[in-house]
């Protein structure tokens, strides 16, 4: 029925397998497994470029599409394609891994090979999730990234790094297993796992409500959402650094992606009903979780805060598509709230990363996340004080940097639906400045604190390129986005337009 | 009913397994303690042969002994796998058995009329067959549990078991009796036929019950689940592995042949039992596992648990529930096989690796060994892409085309609590630090290795690809696939 491409199986497949290798050959050298390593993410990397420029922005298909039965007895079939919303993560992703594995040359000493293939097989898993057609199928993804990563933060994560990975684990799984029976349920009504099948079916408003509520634990404590957050800080403080990355800058985007694709479709009059409850979660988190952020003394913890709060713009421009949609605002401004949910999405994906390796680095050397054990750190590392810099002010949302773009677009969309709202998100920008810039004063300028500080060094070759390719990224997306509006357009047009029918 | 004797020509699986166990019996006999290979492998060459015959016959369909003996597609399957999965557990056992001084002929034959007994079980078209394979089955377990006869444990387990398994056969039995006077016959075609119009209705039902009970008890679902976890941990682990994979499936066999094909019209009735007994395992074996040391009697309450799932499709009472109850039955046998074969390389001589913490940092010392159980663990767990979440799936998607949303919702969150000991032990592997540091001196038994390793791999492999195996479990049920 399709042309089958094997463009999407490839960056699949490579990783997982090139991972496989890795753990497999690279057991006695650490050194050959970390050239393999970032031999096989340069390698994804560079296969994943063709669906950027081979890509036909101008339709909302899904394009590179591969198509395969699987389980005939259950009608699951091995479907995979990409829309513009799909390419954007998949080229974070890949982006990102090979900074991650760049990031962790010097860091981690302890059973190199599998910390690198963890992270390959990871990756691989991580852009199935962004490809797959099929409900079963994403599931399937969705559910098995949970393992790397429960590996990742319990083997060469920080003290506490048990009690954290069994609450992350055990918290998604929770969340994920009532999408489950979400799903099993239109299986049963669609007799199809095909995602544009379960699109088109028609589900009563309570059986609807029903299954908004299964997607939303199962998307909602991805995101995460306030109240249930409360896993993430514990995680990100203790995974090692490359762990925080791939967890910030992509994992959390799966439940916005989620959002996307299951959500919004499938179950429309449910979310619109059902939206104002979103957003004022939404609003919770950018502005309670922002004034928690604030009070944190560990670096790591606080920019894991930061992160919830600014998933929180990405809920809120999902969500308010509905009121614009539904209550007779314009489509103009819905296009802009769900676009600007998905540049706020990739945005944060590069500031997050950033942020977490530039803390990273630090940890490297002071092997503290504390920030009082931090001060006038530009007196010893200028280089590494600048970039830093540069990554706060996109975290505060500074124009020209790419922080500045979602948060811009989903600020104005709220504006049209409600004022106050609007006001609300807005008032993100006064918060979000206010913790970061006063962890920048805390720790970058000033006085050296101590003598520990007064011995740093500043960053080497190594490091000045993972942090130099996203500070890249950040002031690319920030003063030119127009390639990545232009990718997602289509695609987000077609969701939005999708939203607006009723299919009671 | 008249015994023809041409009939056992129709039997020959078994008859084949019969003489084979016999002759390995007397060669037994005359085999010197050095030369007892000659036994495991000419064990091992009866299971395949056996296993060989019943593959030959591509479409079964046959009836022997005036309905007594049906072996159908249904029972085809389960024969294969009770047969492969013996077979992979006389591999894993024979260097465990080697190093405790019990590499004695005795294991092999009392697990072949074990198997026997299951094979009969599982092709029981009469009560008093199902009776008979049953106890065939039974007895030779009890001894097994008791091989090691200078073990005080293993004593006590046995006769715990014994004492136990009396009653739940006597249960059984009085259920028979009262079904016999209700229907007035013992042929489960001819029950299922008078079932709807039955003079004395409740006299059926009543006996129905005292057949749950024994199935349940066979199966180790809560509340009659007190054996089980005595008889895993009491056991030497080459006879905890065999207790645990093959009889599931076994049991999957009795509970369809007593339940769909005897008393399919009682469905209601039998249902809600088989309802609450799932649900009862599901919180039982999930909570009390929690609270394990000995990984023994973990995966002992896991086995309750998993007990709660296979129910819950045998529950529905639709075709399609009892293929995934099936594929549960067959995918929970591996799974098993492949944890215990984990339990059974560490074991050495003089050390039984029995306790969880006798896994600490195995990943540091053989990973590969440290990454198979991690398979068999996020197997059991239910995490895809392994092959334990399909199973799952099955069951739950059966559940909830019932209409039983409800159980399936207790399944889940009971799968949710049931992951934190699977991640404990996942946790105690890679996260902990090993107690000595050197790599662990692996016993010299290549097949049982290679045959780990394979075990290994194919929990993804058939998590991947199940297609083939699932369409095997719905054409039995004759459903499309």
């Amino acid at each position: 029925m399709q042309s089958n491409s094997i463009l999407l199986s490839l960056l699949i497949w490579l990783p997982i397998i090139g991972g496989a290798i890795v753990s497999l050959v690279g057991g006695d050298s650490a050194s050959r497994a970390r050239w393999l390593a970032l031999a096989v993410a340069i390698l994804v990397f560079i296969v994943s470029i063709p669906l950027f420029t081979g890509y036909d922005a101008s339709t909302p298909q899904m394009q590179f599409e591969e198509f395969h039965v699987w389980i005939g007895a259950i009608n699951a079939n091995y479907h995979l394609g990409a829309d513009g919303i799909s390419i954007a993560l998949i080229l974070l992703t890949t982006f990102t891994t090979v900074l991650v594995i760049l990031g962790a040359w010097d860091s981690v000493h302890d059973r190199v090979n599998q910390y690198l293939a963890a992270f390959l097989v990871l990756e691989g898993l991580m852009i199935g999730v962004f490809c797959a057609l099929d409900a079963l199928l994403f599931y399937v993804f969705f559910e098995g990234m949970l393992i790397p990563m429960f590996i990742i933060i319990g083997v060469w994560g920080g003290p506490r790094r048990v009690y954290a990975t069994l609450k992350f684990f055990l918290y998604t799984f929770f969340g994920s297993i009532f999408m489950l029976v979400g799903l099993i349920w239109l299986y049963f009504h669609a007799n199809s796992w095909e995602l544009s099948k379960l699109a088109e079916l028609k589900i009563s408003a309570s059986a609807q409500a029903w299954l908004f509520f299964a997607f939303l634990l199962g998307f909602a404590i991805k995101v995460p959402m306030w109240p249930v957050h409360t896993w993430l800080p514990d995680a990100h403080v203790e995974a090692p650094t490359g762990g925080s990355v791939i967890l910030a800058a992509i994992m959390l985007k799966i439940g916005g992606y989620g959002f996307l694709r299951f959500s919004l479709p499938i179950v429309p009059d449910a979310c619109h009903e059902y939206a104002w409850l979103i957003i004022a979660l939404s609003l919770i988190a950018v502005i309670y979780v922002g004034f928690v952020a604030l009070v944190q003394d560990d670096m790591k913890k606080l920019i894991a805060y930061s992160s919830v709060s600014h998933m929180g713009f990405v809920t809120l421009g999902t969500f308010i598509v509905f009121a614009l949609m539904r209550g007779g605002g314009s489509r103009h401004a819905a296009y802009l709230g769900a676009s600007g949910a998905m540049v706020q999405m990739i945005s944060h994906g590069f500031v997050s990363g950033a942020m977490f390796s530039c803390v990273g680095v630090l940890y490297d050397r002071m092997h503290s996340r504390m920030i009082r054990d931090y001060g006038g750190v530009v007196n010893t590392m200028p280089w590494f004080a600048a970039l830093w810099v540069l990554f706060s002010m996109a975290n505060c949302g500074l124009p020209g940097t790419s922080g500045f773009v979602g948060e811009f677009m989903v600020i104005v969309a709220s504006f049209q639906m409600n004022p106050w709202v609007a006001a609300g998100a807005a008032f993100t920008l006064i918060i979000g400045a206010a913790y970061t810039l006063w962890l920048v004063k805390r720790v970058i300028f000033g006085e050296v604190a101590n003598e520990h500080v007064a011995e740093l060094k500043d960053i080497n070759a190594r490091e000045a390129l993972v942090l130099g390719a996203f500070a890249a990224g950040v002031l690319i997306l920030g003063v030119w986005p127009a390639p990545l509006t232009h990718l997602m357009d289509a695609s987000i047009r077609h969701i939005v337009d999708q939203v607006a029918i009723v299919k009671i | 009913m008249t015994f023809n004797i041409h009939d056992l020509v129709l039997l020959l699986p078994e008859d084949f397994l019969l003489g084979a166990t016999c002759a390995i019996l007397l060669i037994d006999l005359f085999l010197k303690p050095a030369q007892r290979s000659v036994t495991h492998w000419l064990s091992l060459a009866a299971l395949l042969g056996t296993m060989a015959l019943i593959l030959a016959d591509t479409d079964p369909q046959v009836t022997a002994f005036s309905g007594a003996y049906i072996h159908d597609k249904i029972a085809a399957v389960l024969k294969v796998f009770i047969l492969g999965i013996s077979a992979i557990v006389f591999v894993f056992a024979r260097g465990y058995l080697r190093d405790r001084d019990l590499f004695i002929g005795e294991y092999y034959l009392l697990c072949l009329f074990s198997i026997l007994g299951m094979l009969l079980l599982v092709s029981a078209g009469n009560l008093v067959m199902v009776y008979l394979g049953l106890e065939l089955f039974a007895l030779s377990t009890y001894g097994l549990v008791a091989i090691n006869r200078d073990s005080g444990i293993a004593s006590e387990a046995a006769m715990k078991y014994f004492v136990l398994g009396a009653l739940a056969s006597g249960l059984l039995l009085y259920g028979m009796s009262m079904i016999y006077g209700a229907a007035h016959t013992l042929d489960l075609a001819g029950i299922h036929a008078a079932a709807p119009t039955v003079e004395h209705p409740n006299l059926l039902t009543f006996g129905l019950v005292f057949l749950v009970v024994g199935i349940a008890f066979k199966f180790g679902a809560a509340p009659f689940h007190m054996w089980l976890p005595d008889v895993y941990e009491g056991s030497p682990t080459a006879v905890t592995i065999f207790i645990g994979s093959a009889p599931k499936i076994a049991a999957f066999g009795m509970a369809y042949r007593l339940l769909e094909s005897g008393l399919g019209s009682l469905s209601p009735h039998w249902s809600l039992m088989l309802g609450a007994l799932a649900a009862l395992s599901l919180g039982i074996g999930n909570i009390v596992a929690i609270a394990q040391t000995n990984i023994k009697r973990m995966l002992a309450y896991s086995t309750i648990s998993h007990v709660g799932f296979l129910l819950l499709g045998l529950a529905n009472g639709t075709p399609s529930g009892y293929a995934a109850a099936m594929f549960y039955a067959i995918s929970y046998s591996i799974m098993a096989t492949a944890a215990f074969g984990v339990i059974l390389l560490l074991a050495r001589a003089g050390f039984e690796a029995e306790q969880i913490a006798d896994f600490k940092g195995l990943n540091q010392r053989n990973p590969w060994y440290a990454l198979i159980m991690l398979l068999a663990m996020a197997s059991l767990a239910g995490i895809p892409p392994l092959f334990g979440f399909f199973a799952k799936l099955l069951v739950l998607k059966a559940a909830i085309d019932a209409g039983m949303l409800w159980l399936a919702m207790v399944a889940i969150v009971f799968a949710i609590i049931g992951c934190y000991y699977y991640l404990y032990v996942i946790k105690v592997m890679y996260f902990d630090q090993p107690e000595h540091e050197t790599a662990l001196a692996l016993p010299q038994d290549k097949p049982l290795r290679w045959l780990l390793s394979l075990n290994g791999v194919a929990l993804v492999v058939l998590g991947l690809l199940w297609g083939p195996l699932i369409g095997w479990c719905y054409r039995a049920f004759g459903l499309p696939s």
